[in-house]
């Protein structure tokens, strides 16, 4: 904990991932991650850490899994777009264990199925946290880097341009976590010539004289571990379900606007609740079972064209039950969270939904301000 | 450098060193034959477990090790005499 | 001629002067082809790191290619990487362990096609480490494919009438650009092709590690092997193709050495 200070949330994280022992980052600019690396590339130094400004984001990911292979918490870190070029990597990490983290600094919500369902091979899964604001932002920034480290699995920290880029006063609190067992996994060097060197590999094929599993077998494993990390990590909050007809699902920023309109709904009688991953994977998915369990509406709010809606129809019965409110929403740049990102808009759509009635669409804003 | 392995004339009338060659392992592919100073490998004409030839050595071995230095399958071990063996008095019977 | 038994070791009194295998080689047996020169440079590398006493100071990051499977063979704290991201891997290892002699072994698929960005862009950073191309011109491990290494003329299985120029595009001659390059401290070719070239090889590997660990920046270390299986060429006749084809193209020596003056065993 240090003093109160104002920072944006990008400066945050990074002062956050410092706390959090990180000592590697490497990455390569693209809005509205940017700051990003621009505060990791100031920072780390001062701490004998490093920062590479990268020449691709494919470099970017496989130095930091490179750093993380030797024993230090290690991160890289884009935008959605960013991260796509890094799918093959995350990818690699999860199925031979490297603890790595990768911070998306979203442009929007379009990133949730990149997220959870991934675009690299095999059967692996990243366990993503997606913050609401920049309080939660430093927690999982926290929570990032032990999870990676106690799985030895990627972690995705999933925040948006929103939290990047609005200041908050934060003391930069530390959060208290479980201390982990040292990394005698990791390649330090130390071990060639002994008959016990170290490997890290995706087909878990061992040494010669102490061969792994195969990759069948070693693949089988890593299934069961993630299977173990979606019993132990799920996460979510939640408000006013117990009683619920309508429970209001939402991720990130959108969550915690929708968390405000449906405090205002239930000051005026409306009975309402709101329902919110704080991963999206491990979905929190008994969770939302219970929580929706007297409800007739479930609303899921979210800035695309409904991604997490799947997972939603997946945790509950009755599908029915189940309505997008949320939908495409960017600015006239194509790069920032449009106007459907607005407690007014949410609390239409809302009303509009309990009472039967369409969703009004909002405009396209057109490329005016450019012309 | 090339003319030391390949050009220098052998001195098969001295066997200075031997090799244990591990046949079985032995893939067959010959590179050990010009690699040899002295010329003393030759293919065998019988193959081994897994059906490739294999080197056979003949007398006049120095130990040089350019036989296991070109040898991609690791077959050949190296040993260096320490009284020559004189191939001009040596019989079938001589001990190796 | 009177054929020798050399089942057994020797019963006359006899010094051994030389094992089966390398040390770090936890055991001979292996996959690979007959006469294919991988091994063969494997045991040089191996051999040198002994010789500087790296032995329990190194990492080894492996790219795509039949070398792959030698990572179980080893007996060096190793990992093999994604196809052509090894000296990205290795910069973020040699940041984070300054002291540890970090080594990537690659081959010309690996690295001039799939990672032609990541060698140039890791030796533009001059990154203390050591890179090694195993380059025999033709993707061995997917059954003989052309690589950005093949030469004007080569057959493979994707260039079945020969590498045209016109149709297929040039080789990438990669070690000259890197001796272009500030961040390169040392770049040499080597090859395995017959036991004096081994020697030239096995020196130009010792700098090839001792220039990084000395702070000269990366380490280019190209070394031609034979891949009969890849060359259609039966595998006694590996070594003349290859000096006939890709030795034509990819001259033998040393490009760079950066090094060269705090050097204590010029004699070389």
């Amino acid at each position: 904990m240090t003093e109160m200070r104002l920072l944006d949330g990008s400066e945050a994280i990074v002062e956050a991932a410092l706390l959090a022992g990180a000592r590697f980052f490497a990455g390569y600019p693209m809005a509205p991650a940017t700051e990003l690396l621009e505060h990791m590339a100031a920072k780390l130094p001062r701490v004998d850490g490093v920062c590479i400004n990268a020449d691709s984001e494919l470099q970017a990911v496989n130095m930091a899994l490179g750093a993380a292979q030797v024993g230090a918490r290690a991160a890289t870190g884009s935008c959605g777009q960013g991260l796509a070029l890094m799918q093959e990597a995350i990818a690699e990490a999860a199925l031979n264990e490297t603890p790595l983290v990768i911070f998306n600094i979203a442009r929007n919500q379009q990133d949730y199925f990149q997220a959870t369902r991934g675009g690299g091979w095999g059967d692996y899964r990243t366990v993503t946290f997606a913050p609401k604001d920049l309080h939660e932002a430093v927690e999982h920034t926290h929570l990032a880097f032990h999870v990676a480290d106690k799985y030895r699995v990627p972690v995705i920290f999933m925040a948006d341009n929103l939290i990047a880029r609005t200041q908050m006063g934060t003391a930069l609190p530390v959060p208290e976590l479980e201390t982990l067992p040292p990394k005698d996994w990791a390649l330090d060097g130390t071990m060639g010539g002994t008959g016990a060197s170290r490997w890290i590999w995706t087909f878990g094929g061992g040494k010669a004289n102490r061969p792994g599993v195969g990759p069948d077998g070693y693949w089988r494993q890593i299934a069961d571990k993630f299977d173990r990390i979606a019993k132990a990590e799920a996460r979510h909050e939640q408000g006013f379900c117990d009683d619920a007809e309508c429970v209001v699902v939402a991720f990130g920023s959108g969550g915690k606007f929708v968390e405000h309109v449906v405090r205002e709904l239930r000051a005026e009688g409306h009975k309402i609740g709101f329902f919110r991953p704080v991963t999206l994977w491990p979905f929190p998915s008994e969770a939302l079972e219970a929580a929706t369990e007297n409800a007739s509406n479930i609303l899921v709010f979210e800035l695309n064209a409904g991604q997490m809606i799947d997972d939603v129809r997946l945790a509950v019965e009755g599908r029915d039950r189940i309505k997008p409110i949320g939908g495409i929403s960017f600015d006239d740049s194509g790069l920032n969270i449009g106007p459907l990102m607005d407690a007014r808009v949410i609390r239409t759509r809302i009303l509009d939904q309990l009472a039967g009635k369409p969703l009004t669409e909002l405009p396209y804003t057109g490329m005016g301000a450019y012309l | 450098m090339t003319a030391r392995t390949e050009d220098k004339a052998p001195a098969r009338a001295v066997t200075r060193g031997t090799v244990v060659i591990d046949i079985d392992r032995c893939k067959g592919c010959e590179l050990c034959i010009p690699a040899c100073p002295p010329q003393v490998l030759t293919m065998s004409t019988e193959g081994n477990s897994l059906g490739y030839l294999y080197p056979i050595l003949e007398p006049g071995c120095t130990g040089c090790t350019a036989c296991l230095q070109v040898c991609p399958d690791f077959v050949f071990e190296i040993y260096r005499y320490d009284d020559p063996i004189d191939e001009t008095t040596a019989t079938e019977e001589t001990i190796r | 001629m009177r054929a020798i038994d050399t089942s057994l070791p020797p019963q006359r009194p006899a010094t051994k002067t030389a094992e089966f295998k390398p040390s770090l080689l936890l055991k001979e047996d292996h996959h690979l082809c007959a006469g294919c020169g991988e091994p063969v440079a494997i045991r040089l590398i191996l051999e040198v790191i002994e010789e500087l006493e790296l032995t329990q100071n190194n990492v080894c990051i492996l790219g795509h290619g039949c070398y792959g499977s030698f990572i179980m063979l080893m007996d060096v704290d190793s990992t093999l990487c994604l196809h052509g991201r090894a000296p990205a891997v290795a910069t973020g290892m040699k940041r984070m362990r300054p002291g540890v002699a970090i080594w990537t072994l690659q081959g010309d698929g690996d690295m001039t096609s799939e990672g032609l960005a990541e060698i140039m862009q890791t030796a533009a950073r001059g990154e203390d480490v050591t890179c090694f191309m195993l380059n025999n011109g033709v993707f061995g491990d997917t059954g003989g494919q052309m690589t950005a290494s093949s030469v004007i003329g080569q057959r493979t299985k994707n260039t079945i009438e020969g590498r045209d120029a016109g149709y297929h595009g040039n080789p990438i001659q990669l070690a000259e650009i890197l001796s272009q390059m500030p961040g390169a401290g040392y770049v040499a070719r080597g090859s395995v092709h017959n036991a004096a070239s081994i020697n030239a090889t096995r020196k130009m590997i010792r700098k090839a590690f001792q220039r990084p660990m000395d702070g000269h920046g990366l380490a280019l270390m190209e070394i031609l092997t034979m891949c009969p299986t890849g060359w259609f060429v039966p595998p006694g006749e590996g070594a003349e193709y290859m000096m006939e084809s890709l030795g034509k193209v990819y001259g033998l020596g040393e490009l760079k050495d950066a090094g060269a003056a705090s050097d204590d065993d010029s004699d070389d």
